[in-house]
């Protein structure tokens, strides 16, 4: 129930927010965006692996974009659909090698892998633009040539119809049986197997599911900022993922949001106040959730109905 | 390719795998002894970097002798090693002994991120170079090419010590057997009257000493800037795990195979240099996912 009053609340926050204060309207977007890449990591939390290296299929899906936009000019609706395809894809060859692995062999590799991308893309500078990054022309929408407000108008609320969707979609997937089985990866993967269930089968197609949602916020948000540099795959930005994953909670495909959104306008506001110590606070922020709350905020959330569950018994 | 070409790759290649070894075998000790990957060993290394640049820095304003130039390098991992390492083992790895792994890893990259922004608070974002100690010990020719006596003698001599030194103290001292029993299984050790906190404390300190040494003889000739630290917790995994987790000697194998064939690539296709390390790891992984050197149980 509780969860259930902070979805509403969240998507009444959204639209609010972001028609009553106009200039907010970006680190909405921002927010929802990277909700959808922690949603990506999530996914593998609840199989007890986690990423390090998850930008990286934002990245692919932000240089899908600008490419695409740049080379063919195509319609914004086609330019989200390559890029996400492009990101699953990436994640569905990489994910053949990497799942493979488990505990620090998995979160390495994710890093190392997303080390080379960052790498590659800085170096070819006449290609990607090295670390200035491409920026492309304002597509057309649908058809439709919008203005800068509209076009940000629009952006809001797919990315909220996405955000939405993929949330419903995260959370059928954990109670399903493929769902139910990729927890159990972290539970007990021998006995996964001994039901005659392939965990290298079930740990890939979760780790599609992540490629899809890093690669679906890297798109949009790639065409909400027109601008796309290798800083969106780097160590740090992983490392951002995990730490809203960690901040929001596992228990439910809310929490990655609700992390998102306390993330992002805290780094609105405080930024300017902690610049040259952000990752000093989030660092320590990190350690104090991980031994004072370790279910993150969702953890706090469910955790009001437990006494009374208690009483009963 | 030449052979001034060959005598150079294979020279700044064996430089770098000195360094690396000594980081990658302080990170492969504390993942033996307490089975915790410790991201934080990255930062070990860049702040073991910075604070032997500031004692170069430092002799120079204050016109010490320059023969104190190389002992600074040690006193500054000697300094930072056990301060930082007390304080991460105190703080925060010994509340998570045993814990899940994935818990491990983000408390550990809590500590490098939180250690990160320290490095760039104190050192600020411009980078250190201070070669002063590389220029002191004067360059050889070797078939033809110049090259300097730090790298080429100094610091193989001190990667072999530390490497020699610790097979010594794990297998012919008691203290070094300590860490050998908790290493197979901590509770037996623990039965058998091992005060197994005590001594994962000093491995922790003996681990984090090696990587800060590493950053602090690595100051002299490469260039000290923010992100090395990351870079190099990478680089040492690699090793480790080429080599298998936990074991030392692979961890020498490793080491080279990753100097040279960077250094290599640095000479044949510049643009391939950054990728030659995660290349050789992925290749290794994919044949022998346990390592090179595992051997089975």
């Amino acid at each position: 129930m509780a969860i259930r009053l902070v979805t509403v609340a969240l998507v009444f926050l959204a639209v609010i927010i972001s028609h009553a204060f106009p200039w907010l309207k970006t680190p909405v977007i921002f927010s929802l965006c990277n909700g959808l890449a922690v949603l990506g990591v999530i996914v593998l939390i609840r199989a007890g692996q986690v990423s390090f290296g998850h930008a990286m299929y934002s990245c692919a899906a932000g240089y899908a974009v600008v490419f695409s936009a740049r080379a063919y000019n195509l319609d914004g609706v086609l330019l989200i659909l390559i890029a996400t395809s492009v990101a699953t894809l990436f994640s569905a060859l990489l994910g053949l090698f990497i799942v493979r692995y488990r505990g620090i062999f998995f979160g390495m590799l994710n890093l190392a892998f997303s080390m080379v991308l960052y790498s590659i893309i800085s170096k070819f500078t006449t290609v990607t633009g090295g670390t200035d990054g491409l920026s492309f022309a304002r597509p057309q929408l649908a058809g439709f040539v919008l203005e800068r407000d509209v076009f940000e108008t629009v952006l809001l609320y797919a990315a909220l119809a996405a955000a939405l969707i993929c949330g419903f979609l995260a959370q059928r997937y954990f109670e399903s049986a493929p769902g139910q089985a990729l927890a159990a990866i972290k539970t007990n993967e021998t006995r996964l197997e001994y039901l005659g269930i392939s965990a290298k089968h079930v740990f890939w197609t979760g780790y599609l599911f992540s490629g899809f949602l890093a690669g679906l916020g890297g798109s949009l948000f790639a065409l909400a900022q027109g601008l796309v540099t290798p800083e969106m795959g780097y160590w740090v930005r992983s490392g951002e993922f995990v730490f809203i994953a960690i901040l929001g909670g596992a228990g439910h495909a809310i929490g990655a949001y609700l992390g998102a959104f306390i993330f992002e306008f805290v780094r609105f506001y405080a930024a300017a106040l902690l610049t040259g110590a952000w990752q000093l606070t989030l660092g320590s922020v990190l350690l104090l959730i991980i031994f004072m709350a370790p279910e993150g905020l969702v953890g706090i959330l469910a955790r009001r109905r437990k006494p009374m569950r208690k009483k009963i018994m | 390719m030449t052979t001034e070409m060959f005598m150079l790759a294979t020279l700044d290649g064996l430089t770098a795998a000195a360094l690396l070894f000594m980081v990658a075998l302080g990170l492969t000790l504390i993942f033996g002894v307490m089975g915790i990957l410790n991201v934080a060993h990255g930062s070990l290394y860049a702040i073991g970097g910075y604070v032997a640049a500031t004692f170069g820095i430092g002799i120079d304003k204050f016109g010490l002798p320059p023969a104190l130039y190389l002992p600074a390098l040690f006193l500054a991992a000697i300094l930072v090693g056990p301060l930082l390492g007390i304080i991460l083992e105190l703080g925060l790895l010994r509340r998570i002994l045993g814990k899940d792994h994935v818990l491990q890893l983000l408390v550990t990259f809590a500590a490098f991120m939180i250690l990160e922004d320290v490095q760039r608070l104190v050192w600020g974002t411009q980078p250190y170079f201070v070669s002063h100690v590389m220029n002191q010990f004067g360059n050889t020719e070797v078939l033809g090419i110049m090259y300097t006596n730090y790298q080429m003698i100094v610091l193989p001599v001190v990667a072999a010590v530390a490497y020699y030194g610790l097979r010594y103290f794990l297998s012919k001292t008691w203290l070094g057997r300590e860490v050998i029993a908790i290493t197979f299984h901590r509770e037996v050790a623990t039965a058998m009257g091992v005060n197994a906190t005590l001594v994962s404390l000093l491995t922790f300190v003996i681990g984090a000493t090696l990587g800060a040494l590493g950053g602090a003889l690595a100051s002299p000739s490469t260039a000290l800037m923010l992100g090395v630290g990351a870079d190099m917790i990478v680089q040492s995994f690699a090793v480790i795990a080429i080599a298998g987790l936990g074991q030392l000697g692979g961890a020498a194998l490793a080491a080279c195979l990753i100097g040279l064939g960077r250094s290599f690539a640095v000479y044949l296709m510049p643009e391939l240099a950054v990728l030659t390390p995660y290349l050789i790891m992925m290749l290794v992984l994919l044949v022998r996912p346990e390592g090179l050197l595992h051997q089975p149980a």
